[in-house]
C-alpha cells in the first residue's frame, strides 16, 4: 500500500477571490505581517502497488484529467511506497 | 424541433426547461438520464443548471465524466446543437467544449437575481433573432460565474465572435459595476468556433414568460428555432 498527497494550487495570475478573504480577515485580526495568500486544495490518497514511477505516472494522469484543472491549476505530488 | 434535456444527479433547472421548450414554446421534448449514451435521436441538447454531483471538486469537473457527456461530445462534434446553462455552461468548459474556466465570484456570494446582458453578436444561431447591442433582461444564480480565460485564447475568441453576451447596465453599457461575478470583459456568454455550442451563466428558462418578470430569455429560443428552421 503506498501513500499520496497531491496539492492542488491555482496558477499564478488567476484571481483568488477566497484567498483574499481570508487575507483580509488576518489583517483584520491583527495579522499585519500576511503579505499575501492564497487557498488551495489538498488530498490524500490509498493507492495499491509498490512501483513509485508507475504510481507517480498514474497519479499525475488523475490529476490532470479530474483533480485539478490545468487552465487554472496547479498539481504537485508525493508518493511513499 | 426535438430537443432533449439532460439529467444529470443534482440537476434542477431540467423541469423549467421541459416546461418552456415543451409548453412554452410547443417542441418536441424529453428528458434524457446521464447514463444515457444515445442521444441520436435529438436535434438540440440542453445541459441544465444546478449543483451536478454536487459541484463537488469543482463546478461541473465530476458531471463532465458521466457517460452522457461521450455522446455530447459527438453530438456537439457532428454540428448539432448544445446549449449549456449556468451549471450546464461549467460542466462544457470542465468537458473541454468551450473554452475557459469558471472560479467563484469576486464577492465570494451566491448571487441570485435579474441582470442585463448586452447581446454582442447576432451571427450565431442563438442570437440570430436579436438585434446587435440589445439588452436582455435575465435572472442569474450562481456561485461560480466568474469566468476566466487565458488572454490568447480571449483574442482569438473575439476575433472570431465567441463572445456572445456581456453583463451590462440596463441601457448596454459595459463596466465594473454592472459586472456581478467577475468575470473577464464581463462576459457572461460565450459559443465555440463553430457557434453550435453556447454556454451562458443567465438562465433563458427562467425569462421565457412576461408573468415571471421577463420574457426576454425567449430571443435565444427563438434564434435557435429560426437557425434550425422551425
Amino acid at each position: 500500500m503506498a501513500r499520496a498527497r497531491v496539492y492542488i494550487t491555482l496558477k499564478e495570475g488567476i484571481l483568488d477571490p477566497q484567498g483574499k478573504t481570508v487575507l483580509r480577515a488576518l489583517k483584520s485580526l491583527g495579522y499585519d505581517e500576511v503579505e499575501d495568500l492564497r487557498v488551495g486544495k489538498y488530498m490524500e490518497l490509498e493507492l495499491s502497488g509498490t512501483d513509485k514511477s508507475k504510481l507517480e505516472e498514474r497519479l499525475g494522469e488523475m490529476s490532470e484529467k479530474l483533480l485539478s484543472n490545468p487552465i487554472i491549476e496547479n498539481y504537485r505530488m508525493e508518493v511513499d511506497v | 424541433m426535438r430537443f432533449g434535456v439532460v439529467v444529470f444527479p443534482g440537476s434542477n433547472c431540467d423541469h423549467d426547461c421541459h416546461y418552456v421548450l415543451g409548453t412554452v414554446l410547443g417542441q418536441d421534448v424529453d428528458y434524457v438520464w446521464h447514463g444515457s449514451t444515445n442521444v441520436s435521436s435529438f436535434d438540440c441538447l440542453v445541459l441544465p443548471g444546478g449543483f451536478a454531483y454536487g459541484d463537488y471538486l469543482r463546478t461541473g469537473a465530476v458531471a463532465r465524466f458521466s457517460p452522457v457527456m461521450k455522446a455530447i461530445e459527438d453530438f456537439a462534434a457532428s454540428g448539432r446543437m448544445v446549449i449549456g446553462i449556468c451549471n450546464g455552461f461549467q460542466i462544457l468548459l470542465e468537458a473541454g467544449l468551450l473554452p475557459g474556466a469558471m472560479m467563484r465570484n469576486v464577492g465570494l456570494k451566491f448571487i441570485c437575481k435579474f441582470v442585463d446582458v448586452r447581446v454582442e453578436t447576432t451571427s450565431t444561431p442563438w442570437t440570430s433573432a436579436a438585434s446587435k447591442g440589445q439588452v436582455l433582461k435575465v435572472p442569474i444564480a450562481h456561485n461560480e460565474g466568474n469566468y476566466q480565460v487565458a488572454p490568447e485564447v480571449l483574442e482569438e475568441m473575439k476575433r472570431k465572435g465567441q463572445v456572445v453576451l456581456r453583463y451590462c447596465s440596463p441601457e448596454g453599457a459595459v463596466s465594473a459595476e454592472y459586472n456581478p461575478n467577475g468575470a473577464v470583459e464581463s462576459i457572461a456568454g460565450i459559443c465555440n468556433a463553430e457557434g453550435n455550442v453556447l454556454g451562458m451563466m443567465p438562465h433563458p428558462e427562467r425569462a421565457s414568460e412576461a408573468e415571471l418578470g421577463s420574457d426576454d430569455g425567449l430571443v435565444i429560443w427563438r434564434s435557435l428555432l429560426s437557425h434550425c428552421n422551425v
